[in-house]
């Protein structure tokens, strides 16, 4: 279809007819019409539309036309390219969104195949649980106070008003280390940190201290002889037990859902005087066991054990050189795996420390 | 301390309709702690009478046990009067004997269907019962032999035993040993129902006289009131009444014999522990001393025991007879030809007790009273209300002797300001409330303006400073009134930066894809020989434990590694085809700095003494440890899988280093316990990390890992000083980049990263970023031989770069690669 113009005359040329044009202009819509893709469009357009096209030519012969022979055949040939444009482009728009069409249509996969190249990663509900539980502190405008584990047993006991002939010292299995004259202990609370808050900060004091903890308990189901305490800290002007009681209120809120208080009950720590059991109210049956049916999470009791607390004893508060006259302080306590037990329902301690990931994963939603 | 419900009743008068749910309550809001309601006889149906042995017959079995073939009258009880017979196997009875039997169609607590059974070739028509059988504690140690006045055959056993009756268990605080009595419980029942209280030890004593035993007290603040009574005369083939040993059973301990039933029974009923010495084995006068050194003594339970200088002794012209106030010596014990009973009530120093206790490791029922404080205003009382049991049960004759040493301590005074019980509690106390609640607990008060002195009651040793009587006065108010208000702190801070930074590693870990592990910290030498380290390792120089759980591992960890494989292989084993585990905790190094200091009390030590006491604890730092092990990357339509490597330990710690923002480099070197070809030292500047890479094959095999699992541990302390406190906003060009391709072939032993940092200082300042993205081996290099191809760009700040700067830079950079590596450019 290509090639030179050998035949191309100027001089001699006549005007097409304008039955040649509507011939040429008709074959050409015919053939646009007839191309069912974009590559025999494209044919149709170069054979009816390019620069050899009959139309072309005839255009190209305008320009020798007589003045008033041009101007109708500028006027027809004119007319007849631009339908035949038009058809072209109309045409493509269409052929062009078929074929994308059927382009994806091919390209479609099945999205449903699994995507999971590598395993999940999740970290423990004691770090998570311990961050939660701060993090509800943090927002009261306290701090989260921190010591080692591997403790002095001044710091541990002493200070704490638990002297070494303490009775309560034997409340509290500890593991000393060898030599046991060095004095050190595997701390068996976080009170230790506590003391040490004390002893190096001014009052107002504010502060939570979540961390590990040891005892020589052996291990079952609910004992373990490494678990975790989270305790808090206030010392200040005008301190009482209802400050203590206003605040666990609220962190048994934050912990387990509004409407859940806690009570308290008579006890004794030798840190605290007056001392308190805290029992919260079953977050399970929310206090309505046995009435209703007997309730397994508190065993028909309606409250749970959580943890002790007092007011600072004020033995405690001048072995750490605060000013008890002027001063008053509470703290509590509790453990963070037994809180966590509640919340979630998990049954046996051990499974935080045996360290499967089935286990661990499937917290991989808490905050 | 297990209290029957009527043994309460019988010093406080409780209205009738008193239920012991609701009493129990009521001391639980008090601050005697609930443990367990116990009413045995709801769990049994059925007959359960009381049965004669008639005869029995030893029948030894195959299996090497004896049991007993027996014939028992249970009267009417079984329908025919014929005796019923019955095998037992246990043997602490007689022909003769009332015992307790249970007949079939009976049900026994844990729901223990009772028939008439084939059983040692024998139709066994019911069961002789122990007391655990029957829900009365956990003496499963033979069957109940009862008292022989105790009834008839056929009489019902339910009452007998007190098996309707309903015993509550208290959890006792140690500052409430007063409550270890009955006498003290029925006092806080009084005071939960303010109802009318009979003190058991209020008793007209005989007076102190000359006649009586002579006792010497050498250590008076050791002991300091000594009351000796002798009774004679007695009978020690006499029972203990029904009703006595009934209530020692309720009580948790068990019936021994009428002497020994009587002290124990007057040690529930006042909490006085007293002890009963055969008089006629005693030579010469009772003595109280301290203990020397290497003095021995054989206590009552068998123990020969080495004395310390600070065990109160009790001694005659025979040595030592007794630990006091802990546990008698056999020499002098009573026994079934006593008929001479020397009765001592004794005030012990509470200190010297729990020391005494503790050394020993002796937990007796007496010492737990003495240790934490017993009234010593009773001692007198206490002794004669022994007398007057052997005389009422035993037969016995009081001899008119009576020897006091001794008196009791004086009482403490306590001021407290009226306005103290509000100042602390937050309740609304008004001065009579907190007068009213204090003379309800027993005190004497002297009442000022301001304020009360109060001499606490001698049952109440625990109370010593105003605080202590708060508690007092706030627990009768009731704790449930404490209001509830939220205290409002002062501004915080917030997390602290390595707070912060911590949970960012965690969760940078997480995204990494591994899983938190929380293992217990401690080890022995079976893990330091598993993980391959020398014997002069200085992981295996640990905190060692004086009483570790196991001797296996006596030590606090110096690595994490050793739970974290654990955890691995555990995951591994329970089906998991890959794991990535992580876990961040301290690890100990001792410090050898001497003891750590221990202060007073009283004041606050100086800030010398203070640092002093720091400075003797273990270092402490923060370990991270991850462990990869097994299917890193499955398998799927996408391809084949990846199982763990070197890389992926290390990539752990760079990814690490690059979320903190700090610039982590690793250098080849070898390690127990990695791969001495696959292990990297990390290190950030010139301060070590710690170590990455592929675990040593045979650290893989000790753990059970799989072949080629991957390691780090590192320590977080280190990594943490190291994170940028702010970070300057970078400044960068947006100048077209210059991309030139360098191709480097050298030595095998050279590292990547050797190349790279010569690259990186060679082509100076327009170098914005190098990368390795090919390593070769092979034919076209030679043996010995690798090449290394970098993709380095280049840009300037100011202007495009013409190619000729480019390339110069890479030349430049080239060059001082083959200067110092002897690297070949590869065309």
């Amino acid at each position: 279809m290509s090639g030179p113009n050998t035949d191309y005359d100027p001089v001699e040329v006549t005007p097409l007819k304008p039955e040649e044009i509507e011939q040429a202009r008709d074959a050409a819509l015919a053939a646009v019409a007839a191309a069912t893709d974009l590559e025999g469009l494209k044919r149709a357009r170069l054979e009816h539309a390019g620069d050899r096209s009959p139309l072309a030519l005839a255009n190209r012969e305008i320009g020798a036309l007589p003045p008033q022979a041009r101007k109708d055949a500028g006027q027809r040939v004119g007319q007849a390219r631009g339908a035949v444009n038009k058809a072209i482009a109309d045409h493509q728009a269409v052929l062009e969104v078929e074929h994308e069409e059927r382009m994806l249509a091919e390209e479609t996969v099945d999205v449903t195949l699994p995507t999971e190249r590598s395993a999940r990663g999740a970290r423990h509900p004691v770090t998570t649980g311990s961050e939660r539980i701060a993090d509800v502190f943090l927002a009261l405008g306290w701090e989260v106070a921190e010591g080692p584990v591997i403790e002095a047993e001044w710091l541990n006991f002493d200070a704490l008003n638990l002297g070494p002939d303490h009775p309560a010292r034997t409340m509290q299995d500890t593991f000393w280390t060898d030599p046991a004259d060095n004095n050190l202990v595997l701390r068996t609370h976080t009170s230790p940190v506590q003391a040490r808050t004390m002893l190096t900060r001014e009052p107002p004091i504010y502060v939570v201290c979540p961390g590990r903890v040891f005892r020589t308990d052996e291990y079952d189901a609910t004992h373990s002889p490494m678990f975790h305490q989270v305790e808090g800290l206030v010392v200040d002007e005008g301190i009482t037990m209802a400050h203590l009681k206003g605040t666990l209120d609220h962190f048994a809120a934050a912990m387990f859902g509004e409407g859940i208080s806690t009570r308290f009950r008579p006890s004794y720590f030798p840190f605290t005087e007056p001392s308190a059991e805290v029992d919260l109210v079953c977050f399970v049956c929310r206090g309505a066991s046995p009435a209703v049916e007997t309730c397994r999470t508190c065993r028909g009791e309606g409250w749970i054990e959580w943890g002790g607390c007092g007011v600072v004893n004020p033995r405690v508060l001048r072995a750490c050189g605060i000013d008890a006259e002027r001063y008053t302080g509470f703290a509590f306590g509790m453990g963070i795996d037994r809180t966590l037990m509640f919340r979630h329902g998990i049954e046996d301690l051990r499974a935080l420390f045996e360290g499967d990931i089935r286990f661990t994963t499937a917290f991989g939603t808490e905050l | 301390m297990k209290a029957p419900v009527s043994w309460i009743r019988e010093y406080v008068d409780l209205r009738a309709d008193v239920t012991t749910e609701e009493l129990a309550a009521r001391l639980t809001a008090l601050g005697l702690k609930l443990e367990a309601i116990e009413k045995p006889g709801d769990a049994i149906t059925g007959p359960l009478v009381v049965g004669r042995v008639l005869t029995m017959e030893p029948e030894p079995q195959k299996n090497g046990k004896t049991i007993n073939w027996c014939t028992v009258d249970v009267g009417d009880a079984n329908g025919t009067g014929e005796p019923q017979g019955i095998v037992c196997g246990a043997h602490n009875f007689a022909p003769g004997d009332l015992v307790v039997v249970v007949l079939p169609g009976a049900v026994l607590p844990g729901n223990f269907a009772i028939s008439a059974r084939k059983t040692y070739g024998h139709v066994s028509a019911g069961m002789i019962c122990s007391a655990a059988e029957l829900g009365l504690g956990d003496d499963h140690d033979g069957i109940i032999v009862l008292p022989s006045d105790a009834g008839e055959p056929g009489d019902d056993a339910l009452d007998l035993l007190g098996l309707r009756e309903e015993v509550i268990e208290f959890e006792i605080n140690p500052d409430r040993a007063y409550a270890l009595s009955l006498r003290g419980i029925a006092r806080e029942a009084a005071l939960a129902y303010d109802a009318p209280y009979r003190d058991p030890a209020a008793r007209e004593t005989p007076a102190a006289n000359d006649q009586g035993y002579p006792v010497v007290v050498d250590d008076p603040a050791g002991c300091p009131i000594f009351v000796a009574r002798v009774v004679s005369g007695f009978d020690p083939t006499a029972p203990t009444p029904a009703w006595m040993a009934r209530r020692i059973t309720q009580a948790g301990m068990r019936p021994i014999s009428l002497a020994v039933d009587i002290t124990n029974y007057v040690m529930l009923e006042l909490g006085r522990p007293i002890h009963g010495y055969d008089a006629d084995k005693l030579s010469g006068p009772i003595r109280v001393r301290r203990a020397s050194a290497g003095e021995r003594l054989t206590t009552l339970d068998g123990a020969e025991r080495e004395l310390s200088e600070q065990d109160l002794v009790v001694t005659d012209d025979s040595g030592i007879i007794g630990l006091g106030g802990v546990m008698g010596g056999e020499t002098t014990e009573m026994s079934s030809t006593t008929t001479r009973v020397l009765v001592e009530a004794a005030h012990w120093d509470a200190v010297s007790m729990f020391r005494t206790g503790k050394r020993h490791k002796i937990s007796s029922e007496a010492g737990k009273r003495n240790e934490r404080g017993v009234d010593p205003v009773i001692t007198e009382a206490a002794a004669d209300r022994v007398v007057e049991l052997l005389v009422a049960h035993g037969g016995a004759t009081a001899e008119p002797g009576v020897t006091v040493v001794g008196r009791p301590p004086a009482p403490p005074t306590i001021p407290m300001a009226y306005e103290l019980p509000a100042r602390v509690t937050g309740m609304a106390i008004d001065a009579a409330t907190a007068v009213a609640n204090l003379e309800a607990v027993g005190c004497r008060l002297d009442r000022g303006d301001t304020g009360v002195t109060a001499t606490p009651p001698p049952w109440r040793p625990d109370l010593v400073d105003p605080f202590d009587l708060v508690e007092e006065v706030a627990r009768i108010v009731g704790y449930d009134q404490v209001p509830s208000v939220l205290p409002v702190a002062k501004a915080g801070r917030g997390l602290t930066r390595e707070q912060r930074l911590r949970r960012r590693i965690g969760r940078t870990l997480a995204g990494a894809g591994c899983v938190e592990v929380l293992s217990f910290p401690f080890v022995g030498d079976e893990a330091f020989d598993m993980l391959g380290l020398a014997e002069d390792d200085v992981l295996r120089h640990t905190v060692r434990l004086a009483n570790p759980l196991s001797s296996e591992e006596p030590a606090y960890t110096t690595t994490l590694l050793p739970g974290l494989l654990k955890a691995a292989t555990r995951n591994l084993g329970r089906g998991a085809p890959g794991v990535a585990l992580f876990e961040t905790g301290t690890v100990a190094f001792p410090v050898d700095r001497g003891p750590a200091p221990i202060y007073g009390v009283d004041w606050r030590p100086s800030d010398d003494e203070l640092a002093k006491l720091f400075e003797a604890i273990p270092d402490q730092p923060l370990h991270l440890a991850v462990v990869l092990a097994g299917e890193r990357e499955r398998s799927g339509w996408w391809g084949a899988g990846r199982p763990a490597s070197w890389a992926d330990a290390i990539d752990v710690v760079r990814r690490l280093g690059a979320e903190l923002g700090v610039s982590v480099r690793v250098e080849p070197t070898a390690r127990m316990p990695w791969h001495p070809g696959r292990c990297a030292r990390v290190l950030v500047g010139d301060h070590e990390l710690g170590h990455a890479g592929e675990l040593h094959p045979r650290v893989c095999a000790a753990f059970g890992l799989p072949a080629r699992s991957a390691a780090v541990e590192i320590d977080l302390d280190v990594l943490m000083r190291h994170v940028p406190d702010v970070v300057q906003g970078p400044r960068f060009s947006n100048y077209p980049v210059a991309k030139e391709d360098v191709a480097l072939v050298v030595d095998e032993s050279v590292p990547a990263a050797d190349v790279e940092a010569a690259l990186r200082e060679g082509a100076g300042e327009l170098l914005e970023s190098i990368r390795l993205f090919d390593l070769y081996t092979g034919d076209q290099v030679g043996a010995g031989r690798k090449s290394l191809a970098f993709a380095l760009r280049f840009r300037a700040p100011d202007r495009t770069l013409t190619e000729q700067e480019a390339s110069a830079a890479r030349d430049a950079a080239v060059a001082l690669a083959v200067e110092r590596l002897g690297a070949v450019q590869r065309a």
